[in-house]
């Protein structure tokens, strides 16, 4: 190696017209663009509508795009890969990656962050409900990962657990156990019904998995869609047994039996300190977090077992697991259940934080967001999920916050209604740059000598 | 022939295949004996994958019977099972002619996912795995034991760990069969092992089956177009050709027998006409039965 090689890249010549036609081409496009949407602007006066010309901002966006355009021709992608470099990189055996060497401590960070974050921002309510947020989408896009990401089954139906998880809570705190066990025991009906929420939601889970098991890719998920919507106008129509679409007013969980208000035998009373209306939230916190643990390491636990396994090779091919003797029915039947049975609880949780569920909140476009985290995250990564939900939830979040796109929108524009375009951006941004999403490597589930992540190009995304 | 004499491991008898209109196999009987190599060898459309296909449960044939038997006399009737308790209870395991691995998984999870009915009981059928069970923690051990094993006699051991899906073509071959054996087969059908292997893979192939065939309680059926495994290792060859039997016998018997050089090599004009002939005759009887 002399030092002719290494400056090899930088005698190479610029290919002048190779620029020339390319700017000439960004330039067309970039008129195209601007011409309709930026030169002229209808302004509503008192007697007429007049168009305003604005040439100026067309010719300076344009100079900014054409200096920005040269600027990469010329500094950036003029680069040819260094034989150098190139050489010392041997595929295969490359080094441990940023990602690689911090991998193991990402979860345990998150999860000490997550522990603390009431205390961290001083027991505020905004960033615990906040959290409260995040964290129910972080359950609910790691009990469809189940589904999409380990099993390959495309299911758009996914709220109806969370529904049905969040009626079984409505309907039995407030119908049914009063009735079968009087009031006594609804200051426990969070405690109770949780469970049974999970098991109805993985009882639904399994009545939608019968009918659809022979069903492949879009198929597939038009069926799921179907569910979902199926479930939601049910519970609007179904006047007697939901109160439709004026909904149910759901009793607020306590803290083992003591109920977070004034006076004798609360939860403040009980240890001694001051009423705090924040102490409920902090409780739910809790709650959700607890859950949303339940879900991951559950799931990491299902992972290494025969039926993760399972369900991982059911994605990778259908035809040879049945060669090896597995079920795929119920295969399949137990990934849907298991999924739904997770959304169930994130159901019941949910009915008890908002105090009130209607079938308003199950409509598609939360199966749609659900879906996007966990893709955006990348199909089966449970660390993935997390800063999906993180990015997802908080943009929208941010978009509600936002005053200061006001000055710059129409009058009467909400930023809130510029949330989708960001979900959109966003995942415009992910085909682009991490069409796989943010974490594409697979942790293998067992190991002889050392764990080694597999390729996401390697992993398929299932059928269906 | 000796084998004659032994009660035969699987038995097809009289199965037909028909697609709609085309008959795929008609009225095929052959036995395959234990720890024997049978193949199944025909021209290009022949029906061997379709064989296969009936046999392990992938396709119902249209008419006949497949019987499988057990050295403990436990005797199982194919055509009448699912494919996935085909390879669970009657224990036929088999690999694919366009391989079909999990190639996201490792090579070691690969063969676990094989050994999945086992450690699904061990397991409590998960139940008692989510418990963190002790009989599940021996039991998945024990599997990666079985798994090791297999891996050295393929020779993979080092590779273990690696994604299935990146291992080289020969390699995946191998680890298809190493599959298909932690299943813990008591037939196994191998669809052109061989296919796409260079002369000395080949030949790694014969020795490998041949151990197999003798280490194990297994009896192999095997497709292959490639003579040198199939006269190597064959004990006992069955020729199709349009879905019919036309030869069955020891490597020697087959290699000699007209109606397999015909079948191969074609025939003269003037025999062909004669053949048509007859053929146009089988065919009218046929029909009249019909």
């Amino acid at each position: 190696m002399t030092a002719q090689d290494v400056s090899a890249p930088r005698a190479q010549a610029y290919d002048w017209s190779a620029i020339i036609k390319d700017l000439i081409g960004t330039a067309i496009v970039s008129l195209l663009i601007m011409v309709p949407m930026v030169a002229y602007k209808s302004v509503i006066t008192q007697y007429s509508l007049v168009l305003v010309s604005r040439w100026t901002e067309v010719f300076a966006v344009l100079a900014l795009i054409l200096a920005t355009r040269l600027a990469l021709h010329l500094f950036v992608w003029n680069r040819a890969p260094s034989p150098v470099t190139a050489a010392a990189k041997p595929a295969g055996t490359a080094k441990a990656t940023l990602p690689e060497k911090i991998g193991p401590w990402v979860f345990p960070v998150l999860v000490a962050f997550a522990v603390f974050l009431p205390l961290i921002f001083n027991f505020e309510r905004r960033p615990i409900d906040l959290g409260i947020y995040i964290l129910t989408y972080i359950m609910l896009a790691w009990g469809l990962n189940i589904v999409v990401g380990l099993a390959g089954l495309l299911d758009l139906g996914y709220v109806a657990f969370y529904a049905v998880g969040a009626y079984a809570y409505a309907l039995l705190s407030t119908v049914y156990f009063p009735y079968w066990f009087g009031d006594g025991v609804v200051p426990w009906a969070f405690y109770i019904t949780l469970p049974v929420a999970g098991l109805l939601a993985a009882l639904w889970g399994v009545i939608l998995g019968f009918p659809v098991l022979r069903l492949r890719g879009d198929y597939l998920a038009i069926v799921t869609l179907a569910f979902g919507e199926i479930i939601r106008l049910v519970l609007i129509n179904w006047f007697s047994f939901t109160n439709g679409p004026q909904g149910i007013t759901v009793p607020k969980a306590t803290f083992f039996g003591l109920p977070f208000a004034r006076g004798e035998g609360s939860f403040s009373d009980f240890f001694g300190i001051e009423f705090n209306r924040i102490h409920y939230f902090v409780f739910l916190y809790y709650v959700i977090l607890a859950l949303a643990l339940l879900t991951y390491f559950v799931t990491n636990r299902l992972r290494r077992l025969p039926i993760g396994r399972a369900w991982e090779a059911l994605r990778e091919d259908e035809i040879a697991c049945r060669s090896l003797g597995i079920n795929t029915t119920n295969t399949k039947l137990t990934a849907f259940a298991i999924g739904a049975m997770f959304g169930g609880f994130a159901g019941c949780f949910f009915a008890t934080r908002q105090g009130f569920v209607s079938p308003e909140s199950f409509v598609f476009i939360e199966s749609a967001i659900i879906l996007a985290i966990v893709v955006l995250g990348g199909l089966g990564s449970q660390i993935g999920i997390v800063f999906a939900a993180i990015a997802i939830m908080g943009s929208f979040e941010l978009f509600r916050e936002l005053s200061v796109f006001e000055n710059y929108l129409p009058e009467g524009t909400d930023p809130v209604h510029f949330r989708m375009l960001a979900v959109g951006l966003a995942m415009v941004l992910m085909m682009r740059f991490r069409p796989r999403g943010f974490v594409t490597r697979r942790q293998p589930t067992v190991f002889l000598k050392e764990r080694k992540a597999v390729s996401g190009d390697l992993v398929k995304e299932g059928h269906g | 022939m000796a084998t004659a004499t032994k009660t035969p491991v699987l038995s097809v008898e009289h199965v037909t295949m028909r697609f709609g209109g085309l008959t795929a196999i008609s009225d095929l009987s052959f036995e395959a004996y234990p720890n024997e190599i049978t193949a199944l060898i025909g021209p290009n459309g022949a029906g061997k994958t379709t064989v296969f296909n009936c046999i392990t449960g992938f396709y119902k044939p249209t008419g006949g019977k497949i019987a499988l038997r057990h050295a403990d006399g436990m005797e199982f009737l194919l055509e009448r099972m699912d494919d996935f308790r085909i390879s669970q209870h009657a224990r036929v395991a088999r690999t694919f002619q366009n391989i079909r691995l999990f190639s996201g998984m490792t090579v070691l999870e690969n063969l676990m996912v094989a050994q999945h009915n086992k450690l699904m009981l061990a397991s409590g059928y998960t139940i008692a795995g989510v418990l963190g069970s002790g009989r599940y923690r021996r039991a998945e051990k024990a599997a990666i034991d079985l798994a090791k094993s297999w891996l050295e006699k393929v020779r993979l051991i080092d590779r273990a760990d690696d994604p299935a899906g990146d291992l080289p073509y020969g390699d995946q071959r191998r680890l298809e069969i190493a599959r298909a054996m932690c299943t813990e087969p008591r037939l196994l059908c191998l669809d052109e092992p061989a296919a796409g292997l260079n002369p000395r893979e080949s030949e790694e192939l014969n020795k490998l089956l041949r151990a197999i065939r003798s280490e194990n309680d297994v009896s192999i059926l095997l497709i292959e177009h490639d003579m040198s495994v199939v006269m190597g290792i064959s004990d006992h060859i069955v020729v199709l050709d349009y879905g019919q039997k036309i030869s069955d016998g020891d490597p020697h018997h087959v290699k000699t027998d007209p109606a397999v050089i015909r079948a191969y090599l074609g025939v003269d004009e003037e025999e062909e006409e004669k053949d048509a002939l007859a053929a146009k005759a089988v065919a009218e009887a046929l029909g009249d039965q019909a």
